[in-house]
């Protein structure tokens, strides 16, 4: 492989890996909360791209008015699938709680099929995403950069909200303790919906992104990137949020790269992901970041 | 200021509080002895809205507060420090100063009681960039007592300050809130198991048994009364 074939492969495998992500993140967030797999996530990646593209193909709205509009509305559903579905469960032991993510999922993955129609559709690219540019002889289509540097801003206004914000410090109290958080005065409630909210979010947003580097989208779209971006959140260290960033990044660009050094492996494209799944979980369970929990007894 | 009548609190079958009823005054310090597993805890979750009870009342201020959520007592000026401390080993000290006066909006009075604090605790200022996780003990519950400081409680409530500690420091947790009680007027309900350390800064104390209130008194009184001598003090 020549240098400029391989930095095509490092661009594609870096956008695809922004992609997972900026869904891994949502993932980490509720687990580091409220230790729950949200299995519904991926779906949310699929009700990002769906509203976005009817929001252009059906309302005729502008892409800068249809894909914020697009991340607000599943940011909404998300809330509302916590408070439906997961807050009056808190209480209870957690498999219930896991029981209903896999209905959520069920339920939207079906709903999407009975309201969005089963058939594909054809996402637009805004036009200016589909440029080739010629980048110190490099020719890469526009929206790779775009996809990397979105997601790139997005992760840079999640840490700050994460790190530089009262709501944001209260968030990270509560992964440690949802308990003393409380006695704080801090009203818990309201900040699991916060992490909900940009969870869903982000994964809205990571779902647009999506079917615009692969503008074919399905009422199950979002089980793929969904399932890969759990295992990026795992090997990055699940519930934590700068590890979801690398282990998406690091997972799309191994992917990619497989690929291309071994086109003949490229059947087993989507094993490679479980593959490493099985791996961490036999030799580093806590993944790149996570640190080692004690029971407590 | 806490009037708490005919509590009931059940978890499951067991019945861990069985009708008790105790006041706290404004500006004292109340002590609520007990051995392991008498209800002391119970009694403090109960009223911070963790534990919901099954009977009775609790007023502060002469307003309810029963079947609020924690984050609404701490509103209403409760705070508590909880047993084993809890402080937020993810977040640094100067964090875990600032959750605690999370109810608050007055940044820059804020900012000066974290100031406040570190005087009282310079321990504390030493380490105010450091995570929580890497305080020793008895820094950890200097930590905890200023983060509940942090929140101006009008009453402030304490779960075994001096457990897992080195007699020393719980000696010098307890002056500690003497102190607070004397100089700021701070009203303070505070667990113990270590009843001879109790007594010596309460005013007033109450004994609790599996769930009932069994002897009540000045904690000078209580601190010469046969029975208490026996099974709390260890002296016979």
């Amino acid at each position: 492989m020549n240098f400029e074939a391989f930095l095509q492969n490092l661009s594609n495998g870096i956008s695809l890996g922004s992609l997972y992500a900026l869904i891994a993140i949502g993932y980490t967030m509720v687990y580091g909360i409220l230790r729950l797999i949200n299995f519904a996530h991926g779906d949310l990646v699929m009700l990002g791209s769906y509203v976005a593209f009817y929001g252009v193909a059906m309302f005729m709205l502008p892409w800068w008015l249809a894909f914020p509009l697009a991340i607000l509305v599943t940011a909404g559903v998300g809330i509302v699938i916590e408070r439906s579905a997961y807050k009056p469960l808190r209480d209870f032991p957690r498999i219930n709680l896991f029981t209903a993510a896999v209905a959520v999922s069920f339920l939207l993955e079906n709903l999407g099929i009975v309201i969005f129609g089963g058939r594909p559709k054809a996402f637009e690219r805004p036009a200016f995403m589909d440029q080739m540019l010629n980048l110190g002889g490099v020719s890469i289509v526009s929206y790779t950069p775009i996809i990397i540097i979105t997601a790139l801003v997005l992760f840079g206004l999640l840490l700050l909200v994460i790190y530089r914000t009262k709501a944001g410090m209260a968030m990270r109290a509560l992964s440690k303790d949802i308990e003393a958080t409380g006695l704080m005065g801090v009203n818990t409630d309201k900040i699991i919906m916060f992490a909900f909210m940009l969870g869903s979010a982000l994964a809205a947003a990571g779902g647009i992104l999506w079917a615009i580097k692969f503008p074919q989208i399905n009422p199950l779209m979002g089980v793929m990137p969904g399932l890969k971006a759990f295992i990026a959140a795992v090997l990055g260290g699940i519930g934590n949020v700068g590890g979801a960033m690398i282990g998406g990044f690091l997972l799309g660009i191994v992917e990619i790269m497989i690929v291309a050094f071994f086109p003949e492996l490229s059947g087993y494209r989507d094993a490679f992901a479980y593959a490493i799944l099985i791996l961490l979980l036999l030799f580093r369970p806590t993944g790149i970041m996570g640190e080692v929990q004690a029971e407590k007894v | 200021m806490l009037d708490i009548k005919n509590l009931h609190v059940s978890y499951g079958g067991i019945r861990a509080l069985q009708g008790i009823s105790l006041h706290v005054p404004e500006g004292k310090i109340i002590s609520l002895l007990g051995a392991n597993g008498a209800g002391k805890s119970t009694t403090l979750r109960t009223i911070m809205g963790i534990v919901k009870p099954t009977e009775g009342s609790i007023e502060f201020l002469g307003g309810n507060i029963l079947g609020m959520k924690s984050f609404q007592v701490v509103m209403k000026g409760i705070a508590l420090v909880p047993e084993g401390r809890r402080v937020f080993t993810n977040l640094t000290v100067t964090e875990n100063l600032a959750l605690g006066a999370y109810t608050r909006n007055d940044k820059v009075q804020i900012q000066q009681d974290i100031e406040e604090i570190y005087e009282l605790f310079p321990r504390l200022r030493e380490r105010e960039k450091q995570s929580a996780g890497t305080l020793s003990g008895g820094e950890q519950q200097m930590l905890a007592l200023g983060r509940a400081l942090m929140s101006k409680p009008k009453l402030l409530m304490i779960d075994e300050p001096s457990l897992g500690l080195a007699p020393v420091l719980s000696q010098g947790v307890l002056s500690r809130l003497k102190e607070l009680n004397q100089t700021r007027g701070q009203t303070i309900l505070l667990i113990e198991q270590n009843a001879r350390a109790a007594l010596s800064i309460a005013d007033y104390a109450y004994i609790l048994e599996t769930g009932r209130i069994t002897l009540e008194g000045p904690a000078a009184e209580l601190a010469t009364n046969d029975a208490v001598r026996k099974t709390y003090l260890g002296i016979h």
